[in-house]
């Protein structure tokens, strides 16, 4: 049964960590992910969750001790941000080479410098090659509703790999709204009884975590990571599925907004889809056939999917959060072309838009549709879209 | 030479289900210098097996009874803690003299001409 409240997308990530009452903690306070765990420690001080909260001195320390605890056999969450994130690097990529089922909560703020501290998804993109799989939300309601699939999503026996939940810092991750949430007893049903795997603390069945994997073996674990990865695939669809009949609210890999039969399409992550919708639906009434696809999972790549659904359009916008530093714009881009190279006919350009938490207006997105339909743009360049020139 | 296992085959996450498997992994091809043992001089103290960081010296009925050259890395903390003095680290490509296959020899025989000093 849904229950309607009013809560911030950091409230209601922590309310989903509540439900979800994980065995350890371990976190350290980053703007904007600082109110989240302000909020789960709440938790933890009164009681409510059986969690056991581990405080350490940085984030490299907060993955290694998430890593050091799933791996003795714990159900392990935790959050960060932007720089949070980049001080975790290298531990980032041994928590999915260790197939630990850690579940992250992101919310995406511009990596310094300047130091920064609003919204953009240049933290998250820069672990995208990390073996992590990556869910992005678009309110507080997806913040929530992903955050608790995750779980299943991690944990899943053909899987077995971090996930990371992400939402827009400060946009979202401050911002009140109605979203609707399950009954504890739903969420635990759901999520289903924690079953470690191979943990150290089984002293039975002693077992060896992150030997020395050289010439010989590395690369058959890599090939581990990336079979699992595909495998993902159907994992998220049927866990969204799930979710969809307990909640209503069904998830696959992307939204298609009016995009059936679309002309013009923009492709974007996050909050921004919001607003692109909403502009699509005053172009709608004018009769132009505009829509957009919201990616929710960007790892792994659902490179066929998008390909089908918007493959017919005559031209697609992606709209990347984040400067890739290539002199071709931002990291989506390319792998959305890819995944439309040969296949379809459609002109893709690429927009690089609301770096550092720079507003993303509605006049900016009709500029984006007008320039589509006028094939103004040329898709060998990117277009910062709103910088001052 | 056997095949070694494909990606489908070995656990997830390059884990080693099975505990007490170093043994299979042989590292005395590491070795430059090599230990031998004085058994004329040896006082059975036993102070070079409690120290051998990889467990390599031979303890039979309380005396020392030579090196486990399959795993033994030629790190000479054994010489080094020896209070007789009767450990000495060789070359490798030095010919094993009268030492039998444990390193074993008797310093009443003739030795190998590049003796190091076991004070090293």
């Amino acid at each position: 049964m849904n229950k309607v409240v009013a809560l911030t997308g950091n409230e209601a990530a922590a309310e989903a960590m509540r439900q979800i009452n994980p065995d350890v903690v371990a976190a350290y306070p980053i703007t904007p992910q600082t109110e989240l765990m302000h909020k789960f420690s709440d938790f933890v001080a009164d009681a409510v969750v059986k969690t056991e909260m581990i405080l350490v001195e940085s984030e490299h320390s907060a993955m290694s001790a998430c890593i050091g605890a799933c791996a003795a056999g714990a159900r392990v969450m935790t959050a960060t941000s932007a720089n949070g994130l980049a001080f975790m690097w290298e531990v980032v990529y041994i928590a999915a080479s260790l197939r630990l089922p850690i579940v992250m909560t992101v919310v995406n703020r511009a990596l310094s410098g300047p130091i920064n501290i609003h919204c953009d998804h240049s933290d998250t993109m820069g672990c995208r090659d990390s073996g992590w799989i990556q869910l992005y939300g678009e309110n507080p309601q997806e913040a929530y509703d992903n955050i608790i699939q995750a779980i299943r999503i991690a944990e899943h026996p053909d899987v077995r790999l971090p996930v990371m939940p992400t939402f827009d810092g400060f946009i979202i991750s401050h911002t009140l709204e109605r979203l609707e949430i399950l009954s504890d007893e739903e969420v635990g049903k759901f999520i289903g009884a924690w079953k470690p795997v191979h943990p150290l603390l089984d002293i039975a069945h002693p077992v060896t975590y992150g030997p020395l994997d050289l010439q010989d073996y590395y690369f058959e674990h890599k090939k581990g990571q990336a079979e699992a990865m595909k495998r993902a695939k159907g994992v998220v669809l049927a866990v969204g599925k799930e979710y969809g009949a307990l909640s209503g609210r069904e998830y696959g890999f992307f939204e298609e907004y009016k995009t059936r039969d679309a002309e013009q399409i923009i492709l974007c992550l996050g909050s921004a889809s919001g607003t692109v919708k909403s502009v699509v639906d005053g172009l709608r009434e004018k009769g132009r056939r505009t829509g957009v696809l919201k990616l929710r999972m960007f790892r792994p790549f659902p490179a066929e999917e998008i390909l089908s659904a918007i493959g017919h359009a005559k031209s697609i916008a992606v709209l990347d959060r984040a400067e890739g530093f290539s002199g071709l714009g931002g990291p989506l881009f390319p792998e959305v072309r890819s995944a439309l190279y040969g296949r379809s006919d459609a002109k893709v350009i690429n927009y690089v838009y609301g770096l550092g938490g720079r507003d993303l207006s509605p006049e900016m997105i009709l500029s984006v549709f007008d320039d589509l339909e006028e094939g103004r743009i040329t898709d060998r360049e990117a277009v910062h879209l709103g910088v001052r020139i | 030479m056997a095949r070694e296992p494909g990606y489908k085959e070995l656990p997830i996450g390059g884990l080693i289900l099975e505990a007490g498997n170093a043994i299979r992994y042989k590292t005395g091809g590491w070795r430059t210098y090599r230990p031998q043992v004085d058994k004329d001089t040896c006082i059975e103290c036993l102070q070079c097996w409690l120290l051998c960081p990889d467990c390599c010296i031979y303890a039979e009925n309380e005396k020392m009874e030579g090196y486990d050259y399959d795993h033994c890395k030629g790190c000479a903390i054994c010489a080094k803690i020896c209070p007789a003095k009767c450990i000495r680290m060789i070359l490798e490509t030095d010919p094993r003299g009268m030492a039998d296959e444990r390193g074993r020899y008797h310093s009443k025989s003739k030795n190998s001409s590049s003796v190091i000093d076991s004070k090293r």
